[in-house]
Formats: structure tokens, C-alpha cells, sequence
């Protein structure tokens, strides 16, 4: 296992820790943009998010990666010139992990007794005001352990990004360790891997202890 | 002039008329209490005089205030929103269950709908916060979470909150039901200095001793109207109707 190996990892590393900050960045208010709609009075948009929902859901990220990558191409004969992998890696990260958060901000909102919006409109609070400031917070605290769970999968879902043959960390491991005929890449990895979600479990915990001065 | 005013209010939901012409004149200073057996609509009131429910037919105003007047079909029409706004620093209504926001500590409980909301001076109405907090027994718990505090103490902290903006009148719905029994006693001792200050209040309450020491008059609502109305003693001593005859029988056999 030479320097060059482990530097070429952790530039693989770089990729996949883009493509997961990225996804955060964009999927967790596009989340919440999702769930307002999904609980919007409106049925048309209600059920068009619903079905969008179901399908992002039912259907294996790696396939959306393709869709999403060559879809424009093999549908409307575009070229892919212009059109970067890792740029389809984001799209379709964002739209598959908004789906999931949208559901657990759902949860997360109906969770939240009427009475406390009862009390802000007495109080003469504008729906937003209400929103952000009296529900959101709350919501936020309720639905952390299961946007943990997801952001830990998202950290091992990095990988399939090789499947539209983005260089993130796995896809080079598998690269030198058929060059080299060994193991070791893999498993330095794995090893890097486990270090990030072990940062990202760790920092999820101490939002979560913040978030412990009230019940 | 009357505080509230409100005439011929009439509220369904869906095929169910849960108000069926309410009139309701709140004098500057009255304490009134309202009795009467469960879905007899009294909540409902509280919630439409409060805002939190639209009336369908009926009027409303507040200290002069137009707040609903009648369409010439006989519906409901509602100031725009921000004048609703400003109606709303006008009264002030205490939950059954106190409806405090746990994430906030008790000073800012009550003090955070004034500045953001009513704009108000921020250390005037943290000085404000704090006087009403020592009103209320509460002077070291300004620093406190909700779910440290017992019920009693929750509950006056909302008390506190919904007198912050000196309202004109103060609504009242059940504010010791979610209560252990040794605990209503100093939300009603609360209830009653504000009295002795001429605070003017509606109350809904199951606790008839305590209504017919505090009020000035007393209100019995059966069905979605005011089936009989008058002085405490005269009510709850010498109801004239049978059916308030048998709510207070049936209430004091529990
Ligand atoms: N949001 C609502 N939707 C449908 N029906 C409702 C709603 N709110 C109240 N009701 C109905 O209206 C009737 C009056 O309810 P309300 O809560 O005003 O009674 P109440 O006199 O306060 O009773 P309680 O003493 O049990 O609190 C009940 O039959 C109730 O089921
Ligand atoms: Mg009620």
C-alpha cells in the first residue's frame, strides 16, 4: 500500500464527501418544500408530490443515477457533452433523499399538537412566523433520530455515484485493487468510510444533545 | 362601552349548529362565567370570539372595534388579516393546557409575541414580563423550560403571557380541568386577584363554587344558545329552568 494509493483515495474521499454535502445542502429544503406540498390543501400538487414520493421511494437509487444521467440523451438526444456525471449525481441524490426527508418532515409536523398553533395565532403570529419559529424547531428535534439513519445511509449510498463512472472513493478502490491484485484499497476504503459516518454519527449526536434543553 | 359585543353568532360545523345565535354584551370590569353541560358549544365561543374559529353568521366588536359585521345576507365578513392582527393584542385567551412553546424558557414565553409581533420596546416588555411574573409567584423561573415547571405553574405562566400586552379582556377555558386537584386552587387565587383588579374576564368552568364566588354574572349554555343568564346566586341558587336545575344537580352528585 504505497502514499500515492492512499492519496488517490482520498481524493476519491473529496468526490464523496461533495456529493454528500451537496445532497444535504439541497435535499433537506427540498424536503421540506415537499412536505408543505404533500400537506398543502391543494389535491392536484398533494398527489403529484405523493406520487413522486412513492416512486423515488420504490425504486433503487441506482437506477434514478441512470435516469437521471442518460435519460436526456436516450429521450430527447441530447448530448452528454455538456452535462457532467457528477452534476446527474446531485440531481438525482437531491431528488431521491428530498423524498425520504419529505416523509420525515411530515411525521414530524403532524407530531406537532394543534394547541401550539393554537396559541402562536392567539398571539397574533402570521402562519410563517408560526412555521418557522414556533414548529419548525420542534419538528427539528423530533425527527433528528431519523435523519440520522438516513444521513448515515447516505454516506455508504456515495458510492453508487460509479455507476455513471464519477471517480468518488469506491470506484477508485476498485480500480488499484485490480491494478495491484489486492485486497488492501478495498479495505483502506472501507476504513475511510467508517470514518466519515463516524464524524457524521458523532456530529448528529452532539446537534442532538443541543437540542436537549427543553422536552 | 361594551369591551366585547357580539350578536346573533352562529356556528356549524357541517351539518351540525354548534352555535345557534349567541348574543354576548362583556361590560369593562365583568367577570363572567360560563357553565354548561360538555358540546354545549362553549369552547366554540371562546374560539370565535378569540379568533381561532370563524363565525358564520353574527357580528362582533371589540372596544368599539367593528371586528365582523353581517353581509346583506346575513354573513359573516372579516376585517383584512392585519387589522385582525392588531384586534388580537385586545384580548388574551389561557388554554386548558396551557399551550406554552417548550422550546422557548419562560421569559420568552411571554415575551416574544410582543416584539416580534406587536413591534412593542423590547426592554419595556422584558421589564413588563418580569413584574407579572412576580405577580404571579414566578419571579425565579424566568430562566425555566416549560417541562420543568408543574401544571399550576405552567398554567400561570400563560396567564402571564396572555395579559403581556395588556388586554382588554381575558378568555378563560377551562384553566384548571388539566390539573391535579391541589393544584387548581392558586390558578383560581390568580384568577380571582385578577378580579379584585377589575380585570375583565369570560370564564368556561366545571367549578361552580368558584364561579359563583368570582363572577358577576353567570351565563348557562345549553345546545349552542344561552338557555338562562343573571347574578351568580340567582342562577346556581334559584335556577328558573329545569334543564339548568339539572345540569347543577348532576354536577354537584359527581
Ligand atoms: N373542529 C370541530 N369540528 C367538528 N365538530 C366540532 C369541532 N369543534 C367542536 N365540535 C363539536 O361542537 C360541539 C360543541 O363543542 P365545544 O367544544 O364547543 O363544547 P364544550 O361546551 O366546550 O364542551 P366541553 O365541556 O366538553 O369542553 C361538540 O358537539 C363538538 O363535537
Ligand atoms: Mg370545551
Amino acid at each position: 500500500m504505497t502514499f500515492s494509493t492512499l492519496m488517490q483515495l482520498a481524493s476519491g474521499l473529496r468526490t464523496s464527501i461533495y456529493i454528500f454535502v451537496l445532497t444535504l445542502l439541497f435535499a433537506f429544503p427540498l424536503g421540506l418544500l415537499v412536505a408543505l406540498i404533500r400537506m398543502s390543501r391543494n389535491c392536484l400538487l398533494r398527489n403529484a408530490m405523493r406520487l413522486y414520493i412513492s416512486v423515488m421511494r420504490g425504486t433503487p437509487l441506482m437506477l434514478q443515477l441512470l435516469i437521471v444521467y442518460f435519460g436526456p440523451y436516450y429521450l430527447f438526444g441530447l448530448s452528454l457533452k455538456n452535462y457532467p456525471a457528477f452534476l446527474a449525481v446531485i440531481i438525482a441524490f437531491v431528488l431521491n433523499y428530498a423524498a425520504y426527508f419529505a416523509e420525515i418532515y411530515r411525521g414530524g409536523i403532524a407530531s406537532i399538537p394543534v394547541g401550539q398553533y393554537e396559541a402562536a395565532t392567539v398571539l397574533g403570529y402570521t402562519k410563517g412566523q408560526t412555521f418557522f419559529k414556533i414548529i419548525l424547531p420542534q419538528v427539528i428535534k423530533r425527527i433528528l433520530p431519523p435523519i440520522t439513519n438516513e444521513v448515515i445511509t447516505l454516506v455508504k449510498d456515495t458510492s453508487l455515484a460509479q455507476v455513471i463512472a464519477v471517480l468518488e472513493m469506491f470506484t477508485i478502490a476498485k480500480q488499484i485493487a485490480n491494478q495491484q491484485a489486492s485486497m488492501m484499497p478495498l479495505i483502506a476504503a472501507g476504513v475511510f468510510y467508517y470514518v466519515f459516518n463516524f464524524v457524521v454519527a458523532f456530529t448528529m449526536e452532539r446537534i442532538e444533545q443541543k437540542l436537549n434543553y427543553y422536552q | 362601552m361594551a369591551v366585547l359585543s357580539i350578536t346573533n353568532l352562529h356556528k356549524r360545523f357541517g351539518d351540525l349548529e354548534v352555535l345557534n345565535g349567541i348574543d354576548l354584551e362583556v361590560n369593562e370590569g365583568e367577570v363572567i362565567a360560563i357553565i354548561g353541560p360538555s358540546g354545549s358549544g362553549k369552547s366554540t365561543l371562546l374560539r370565535c370570539a378569540t379568533l381561532l374559529e370563524s363565525m358564520d353568521r353574527g357580528t362582533m366588536s371589540y372596544a368599539g372595534i367593528k371586528v365582523v359585521e353581517e353581509d346583506a345576507q346575513g354573513n359573516s365578513v372579516y376585517l383584512p388579516q392585519n387589522k385582525l392582527r392588531q384586534v388580537k393584542a385586545l384580548f388574551g385567551l389561557v388554554f386548558q393546557n396551557f399551550n406554552l412553546f417548550p422550546h422557548y424558557n419562560v421569559l420568552k414565553n411571554i415575551i416574544d409575541a410582543p416584539i416580534c409581533v406587536q413591534k412593542r420596546n423590547k426592554d419595556e416588555v422584558i421589564k413588563e414580563a418580569r413584574a407579572l411574573l412576580a405577580k404571579m409567584g414566578l419571579e425565579d423561573k424566568e430562566d425555566a423550560y416549560p417541562f420543568q415547571l408543574s401544571g399550576g405553574q405552567q398554567q400561570r405562566v400563560s396567564i402571564a403571557r396572555a395579559l403581556i400586552n395588556n388586554p382588554k379582556i381575558l378568555f378563560f377555558d377551562e384553566p384548571t380541568s388539566a390539573l391535579d386537584p391541589e393544584l387548581t386552587g392558586e390558578i383560581l387565587k390568580v384568577i380571582r386577584n385578577l378580579a379584585a383588579e377589575n380585570m375583565t374576564m369570560v370564564i368556561v368552568t366545571h367549578e361552580i363554587e368558584f364561579a359563583r364566588n368570582v363572577a358577576d354574572r353567570i351565563i348557562f349554555m345549553a345546545e349552542g344558545v344561552i338557555v338562562e343568564q343573571g347574578l351568580p346566586d340567582q342562577v346556581i341558587c334559584n335556577p328558573t329552568l329545569a334543564r339548568t336545575k339539572a345540569f347543577l344537580t348532576n354536577l354537584a352528585e359527581r
